[in-house]
């Protein structure tokens, strides 16, 4: 559901989304110090900088999870600041999908009934959305894991079902915070690659925020984002 | 490490004679290897020929005469175009990146902007391999990852140097 309730016709339009100036400080520290950003639909971005640089805090922005001080975040027809925040939840519950590096699972609930949550709270009847829910586990590779509960599982298969979760509404946005930050390596690339794939398969963006190389090798480009200010290294070295 | 550029850009601070020279570049960059008298010679006679240094004055006493060496424009643009070209990525170049990094630092040119440079071309580097992984057999993926594992490591040194770059600074000034 769009904040409208209709299916969005810009979703193939690009870019997907852009943020202009984005401002944003916490007391009298600047996190965000005119930040532009934008990405196109099947792009990858990788988000790098140091800690404390203002990385979480551009992606909060952009994902209308906080609202920047000034600046101007656009999804499709969209401003982002411009709209309440019932709207705004909306969006990011069907256009938008989330994975952090933990916690993201409800422990009370099996693996499959994890990943079609989200579709059920868009309104997907229980039996059409645990069927996609299923599907979504076939393709992260862990359908066999689908009875067991979070507490159940390893990081890497827990990792690979709030993956399956965050692309079940086949979101138009994937914002991915160090997703394989606790994870071994092997465990982590197979993590990106799945993550990758699918959502170029489906022409998903996705901004992934990490500070390891390795895992922005897994993007198209990246942007480096120091004391608050974004330089976009493909835009630097034209 | 290019011996020429490294001494045209030490020269870039004002006229020195080979001795100078040799003892500024073994103080900054010759911790392990200091550069032989032969090495300077040879290298600046190469850069005299190519107009990239000019013999400021020569001074002549009991000894062998001595030359005073000063950079000429070419010289500055040599300099500054190989500062702003990214090295090739590969394992051990450090010392390369380190000396650019401290000579950029020395010249009053933009060393953050260079390791950004860098950082952008080892990360090119690792996307191919990366790729390269993705469609692999086993001994793809495990060549592919002993290099992606040396781009890391410089990657990572190149994070670390430009966090310390203001204290670099104060070093070099010093």
């Amino acid at each position: 559901m769009t904040p409208e309730g209709s299916s969005p016709s810009y979703r193939r339009g690009c870019p997907q989304l852009a943020a202009e100036g984005l401002r944003k400080a916490y007391g009298p520290t600047p996190a965000l110090d005119g930040a532009d950003f934008s990405i196109h639909p099947g792009e990858v971005v990788a988000v790098m900088g140091p800690s404390g640089s203002g990385k979480s805090t551009l992606l909060h922005c952009l994902a209308g999870i906080i609202a920047p001080d000034s600046g101007t975040v656009r999804y499709g027809p969209y401003e982002l600041t411009g709209l309440g925040d019932a709207q705004r939840s909306a969006l990011r519950r069907s256009d938008f999908g989330f994975v952090f590096q933990f916690g993201q699972l409800v422990p009370e609930l099996t693996a499959l009934e994890n990943v079609a949550l989200p579709l059920r709270l868009n309104g997907t009847k229980r039996k059409e959305a645990e069927r996609q829910a299923r599907e979504w586990l076939e393709r992260l590779e862990v359908d066999a894991a689908s009875g067991q509960r979070p507490g159940e599982l390893s990081g890497g298969q827990g990792q690979r079902i709030a993956v399956a979760r965050a692309l079940a509404t086949r979101p138009r946005v994937i914002f991915a915070d160090e997703p394989t930050g606790a994870l071994d390596s092997l465990n982590g690339e197979r993590v990106l690659t799945l993550l990758t794939d699918a959502a170029r398969d489906t022409s998903a963006a996705v901004v992934l925020v990490t500070h390891e190389s390795r895992v922005a090798a897994y993007s198209d480009r990246e942007i480096v984002v120091r004391d608050g200010k974004v330089k976009d290294m493909l835009a630097g070295l034209r | 490490m290019s011996i020429g550029h490294t001494l045209l850009g030490l020269l870039e601070s004002g006229p020195r004679h080979g001795y100078d020279l040799k003892r500024a570049f073994d103080e900054h960059f010759g911790h392990d290897r200091p550069l032989h008298y032969g090495q300077v010679y040879s290298t600046m006679s190469r850069l005299l020929k190519n107009g990239l240094v000019e013999v400021d004055a020569v001074e002549t006493g009991a000894g062998p005469e001595r030359k005073r060496y000063a950079i000429t424009d070419a010289g500055v643009t040599d300099v500054a175009q190989w500062l702003a070209r990214p090295e090739k990525p590969e394992p051990y170049l450090q010392s390369t990146l380190y000396t650019k990094v401290v000579l950029a630092l020395m010249t009053g040119r933009n060393a953050a902007e260079l390791l950004d440079t860098q950082r952008a071309e080892h990360l090119r580097l690792m996307r191919g391999l990366t790729e390269r992984k993705r469609g692999g057999d086993l001994a793809d993926q495990l060549i592919c990852d002993h290099a992606l594992f040396h781009l890391d490591a410089d990657l990572r040194w190149l994070e670390l140097t430009a966090a310390r770059l203001d204290k670099l600074a104060e070093t070099v000034a010093a």
